[in-house]
């Protein structure tokens, strides 16, 4: 089980409280298809994603990446039970979705340089070391079940 | 994995945005990478690793200066760096797995510091860049 001192749960919920899901979550999925095409081999139904611009104003990117945040948000509620709470979805993205767990700590990264780009000098070090501790322990605990 | 025109035209000139401060950036780089991936300071046993650190400067100070280097040189970048890449292969030895971590605190620290600068595309382009400058610099390892 992972450990969070205090002062990682305080910079975990302090930034958290100031983010648009909806923003944050469509700009990392964008960010996430564009930075490293071959993530678009998930969303051949997404339709156009022939460039940034289209990749950036196309409203299925926008919904998932809101979706795909808004589960961090229940992660954030249950810190000390990352498996339990992933448990569901991690069998999900194995079974059905079939996607490399490489792909969950791709985003990872890409989330938190979009929340440094949001935060500026906010995102201390120590803050960006919580947040990749975090969404390390996100990708880790969405691989679990993998099998 | 290749730079393409416009990645090469995105990396010159985000390196010309940040100029002079490519000191700090470096600096600001390395500080994220030791705090945020501990592991990485078993290459600085000889270093004071402290906030505020001249040592953590001064190596800030030469990591931008390769990258920048290598931007200058973007078309040739195993040339420009050819010298780094044998002290790395023969000296220092870094795994090659702690470059992309360094890469990852400098596009944080660039998106900390000048976040209009960090557009997706240019965000793709210095992604590629640095991969390109951790492979070239890893290319002789073995």
């Amino acid at each position: 089980m992972v450990h969070w001192t205090a002062q990682e749960k305080q910079l975990i919920t302090n930034i958290w409280g100031k983010v648009s899901v909806e923003e944050c979550g469509a700009e990392a999925l964008a960010r996430l298809l564009i930075v490293y095409p071959w993530t678009q081999r998930f969303f051949s139904s997404f339709g156009n994603l022939s460039s940034p611009t289209a990749i950036i104003g196309n409203p299925k990117v926008r919904a998932h990446g809101k979706k795909v945040l808004a589960s961090f948000g229940e992660a954030i509620k249950n810190l000390d039970n990352l498996k339990g709470t992933y448990s569901k979805l991690s069998e999900l993205h194995c079974d059905k979705l079939h996607v490399d767990p490489e792909n969950f700590r791709l985003l990872g990264d890409i989330l938190v340089i979009v929340l440094a780009a949001h935060f500026t000098k906010d995102f201390t070090p120590a803050c960006q070391a919580t947040w990749q501790k975090l969404v390390g322990v996100v990708a880790h605990a969405l691989a679990h079940k993998y099998h | 994995m290749v730079l393409s025109a416009a990645d090469k035209t995105n990396v010159k000139n985000a390196f010309s945005k940040i100029g002079g401060q490519a000191e700090e950036y470096g600096a600001d780089a390395l500080e994220r990478m030791f705090a945020t991936y501990p592991q990485t300071k078993t290459y600085f046993p000889h270093f004071d690793l402290g906030k505020g650190s001249a040592q953590v400067k001064g190596h800030g100070k030469k990591v931008a200066a390769a990258l920048v280097e290598a931007a200058n040189h973007i078309d040739d970048i195993a040339g420009a760096l050819s010298k780094l890449s044998d002290l790395h292969a023969q000296k220092l030895r870094v795994d090659p797995v702690n470059f992309k971590l360094l890469g990852q605190c400098f596009l944080v620290v660039v998106a900390t510091r000048n976040p209009a600068l960090l557009t997706p595309e240019v965000h793709a382009s210095l992604d590629k860049f640095l991969c390109a400058v951790g492979s070239v610099l890893t290319a002789k390892y073995r």
